[in-house]
């Protein structure tokens, strides 16, 4: 632990000290902190960060919905292609790849829904960017930090409607974004690239008719690809010149 | 009969005040407003779910539509995350050229709201001045990029292509021609920086223009001093930046704090408001225009000394010129893999903020390493700035809804995304 916060900058030690144990995990990477915590110290800890005197977060500018789902998936192999021969497209269950009918019904995965929220403080001028991941991914539930930002209000009505994480005690949790009537949380990664319904003006019944998606075929352009090669030994070289400001 | 205490109106989606497709659902006690329920999301494109499907290049054209009257500044937050993520450089000269631009479209975008804003509150004359004004700097636009608002022109690593040598010019035709054609063409005999130059020496004037019209103009006040105040504690409490924060008396503006691109090697002010009311926003964003007026000529004097790359020779990242793509075979591989595949970006999350002309437009990106981001997350000052209709208004008259609406400066192509 000593060696650790050896390399840490006094910002994350001194979140270390108030947060204690609820701190899951602290990351530093190019001059961005991020902070993780439990689901179950969410508002405890954001009302720490905002009310305590060397922290003082009184801005929440940001809070988003992530849907962990898919993460690292390909639809192009480029590791083991020398030896099993050319064909290199891999059938993927990526978003563009289904429709709403034969959408997938993905397996359980640990930690599927996170909430991240990005705070700034204008006394230190300092920016925090405070995560976690919802306990259900049946029924993902956090609890809501509109008591202690008042201005995440939308952002949180956005990531219900997106991604269909329930925020307990928000005042108004109605969809935002979406049409009125909307079935399903558009943008977890299960849910289709086109759509599942499109709409048109019928003349027999007067009036505009929802109906599933026929006019566009699920397709993907451009591949999705992985690779962890040389590529970046220049931009990784010039952030070592840098000095890793 | 019955006595009705109070009803619920629809204002919007179609409401020329409404600012795009904003529909207000209003309850009011005679004029007074009791309550407001902005229902929002009927621009909605889904953006970033859009962005998860396409390399990352593919996507800065979608930035320009977000907040489509400031949308350089919306490329820049987008690049400036690649760039996080990537670890790479940006020569010197493009972040000039980035400065410049994000003040051009800082006055593009005040303009814009001068005009609508006025227009809104019965001031039909400024809208027609400040439309005449963009005009101009549209040009500058189209001069880089050949489009005069959708420009697509940051690229990670730079800009696409340096400044054009040449002002475009107005050729004679049956509708320009003789002292009118002289007229418009009266600042573009040389390069670009020649007609900015000339722009930025005329601009200020033009601000004392509008302020003869508006500053002291008593109808003016009457619907914009002592409307809609914000204090700063409701500021911070409802995430607001930009000019409503300014508005509320708090020095606070990213290009001093938090200096991006050029931004802390050039002077200038930052003006803020005292009672925060929607007088006060329109006092800070003049000033803010002859401020970014002063930024511009200042990119200008450094750009004409100093010629150089505009985009890091990273070819992984930004492709290499045609010349070098028809000679060298290494070139033309790199120029095909970026078109086709695109480059992939390290894993990792970053969260990029610039000072838009509404406020803080911040991008998160999340990057699983691939060749496409994992999640993309706009910010978009806007929204968090619409979310506080309901308690600003409240108590209100129904006309200062829409001058609440104005000083807002809302676009819905980055509330709805």
């Amino acid at each position: 632990m000593s060696e650790a916060s050896a390399t840490m900058s006094a910002f994350a030690q001194l979140l270390q000290a108030k947060l204690g144990a609820r701190l899951v995990r602290i990351a530093e990477a190019r001059g961005e902190t991020a902070i993780e915590v439990l689901p179950e110290n969410w508002v405890e800890v954001a009302r720490l960060l905002r009310d305590d005197a060397d922290l003082h977060f009184e801005l929440a500018m940001d809070l988003c919905g992530v849907d962990y789902l898919s993460w690292g998936d390909v639809e192009w192999d480029t590791l083991d292609v020398t030896s099993g021969g050319f064909s290199r497209g891999v059938e993927g269950e990526t978003v563009g790849r289904f429709s709403w009918a034969n959408r997938p019904h993905p397996a359980h995965i640990p930690n599927r829904f996170g909430v991240v929220v990005q705070l700034l403080s204008l006394k230190y001028n300092r920016r925090l960017c405070l995560r976690t991941h919802c306990a259900d991914d049946e029924l993902p539930l956090l609890a809501s930090l509109t008591p202690v930002w008042p201005g995440l209000d939308w952002f949180e009505r956005e990531a219900f409607d997106l991604y269909g994480i329930v925020f307990e005690g928000h005042p108004d949790l109605r969809r935002i974004l979406t049409d009125y009537g909307f079935v399903g949380h558009p943008f977890r990664k299960d849910f289709p690239l086109i759509g599942n319904v499109e709409v048109r003006y019928d003349p027999a019944k007067k009036r505009v008719v929802y109906e599933p998606v026929t006019s566009v075929e699920p397709r993907v352009l451009v591949p999705r690809t992985l690779r962890d090669d040389s590529r970046y030994q220049q931009a990784q070289a010039e952030e070592k010149a840098r000095g890793g400001k | 009969m019955q006595e009705i205490k109070s009803y619920t109106m629809n204002f919007g989606p179609q409401h020329p005040a409404a600012h795009g497709v904003l529909r207000l659902v209003l309850e009011l006690d005679g004029e007074t407003v009791v309550r407001a329920d902005p229902h929002v999301g009927l621009l909605h494109r889904a953006t970033e779910k859009l962005a998860e499907s396409k390399p990352f290049n593919q996507s800065i054209g979608y930035m320009d539509r977000l907040d489509y009257v400031s949308m350089m500044c919306n490329e820049h937050a987008y690049v400036r995350a690649i760039e996080n993520l990537l670890g790479i450089e940006v020569p010197d000269r493009a972040q000039w050229i980035r400065t410049l631009f994000d003040e051009i479209t800082r006055i593009l975008n005040h303009l814009m709201w001068l005009g609508s804003n006025g227009l809104d509150l019965g001031a039909m004359a400024l809208f027609l001045y400040a439309f005449r004004d963009r005009e101009e700097l549209m040009d500058c636009y189209e001069a880089v990029s050949g489009a005069r608002m959708h420009a697509t022109y940051y690229r990670p690593g730079g800009v696409y292509r340096d400044l054009p040598e040449q002002m475009p010019r107005y050729n004679e035709s049956k509708w320009r021609k003789g002292k009118d054609l002289a007229r418009l063409n009266e600042w573009r005999g040389g390069s670009m920086l020649d007609f900015l130059d000339a722009f930025c020496a005329d601009f200020p004037r033009r601000v004392d223009e509008y302020e003869v019209l508006l500053t002291e103009n008593r109808i003016w006040k009457q619907r914009t001093v002592d409307i809609g105040i914000v204090s700063p504690e409701m500021a911070l409490a409802w995430g607001m930046s930009g000019p409503m924060l300014r508005g509320s008396g708090i020095e606070w503006d990213l290009r001093k704090k938090q200096p991006y691109a050029k931004y802390a090697e050039v002077d200038f002010d930052i003006p803020v408001g005292v009672r925060g009311d929607c007088y006060d926003r329109y006092l800070v964003r003049i000033e803010e225009m002859r401020q970014s007026n002063r930024i511009i000529k200042q990119c200008v004097d450094w750009l004409r000394k100093n010629p150089g790359p505009v985009i890091a020779r990273n070819f992984k990242v930004a492709p290499p010129s045609r010349v070098e793509m028809k000679r060298d075979m290494e070139a033309l591989i790199h120029h095909f893999k970026l078109f086709s595949e695109g480059y992939t970006v390290p894993a990792g999350d970053t969260y990029a903020a610039v000072e838009a002309p509404k406020g803080e437009f911040g991008v998160y990106l999340v990057s699983d390493g691939a060749n496409k981001p994992f999640r993309l997350h706009c910010r978009a000052p806007s929204f968090a700035h619409l979310s506080s209709m309901d308690t600003i208004v409240r108590g209100h008259m129904l006309p200062d809804v829409v001058a609440m609406i104005g000083t807002y400066d809302v676009v819905f192509g980055e509330v709805d995304r």
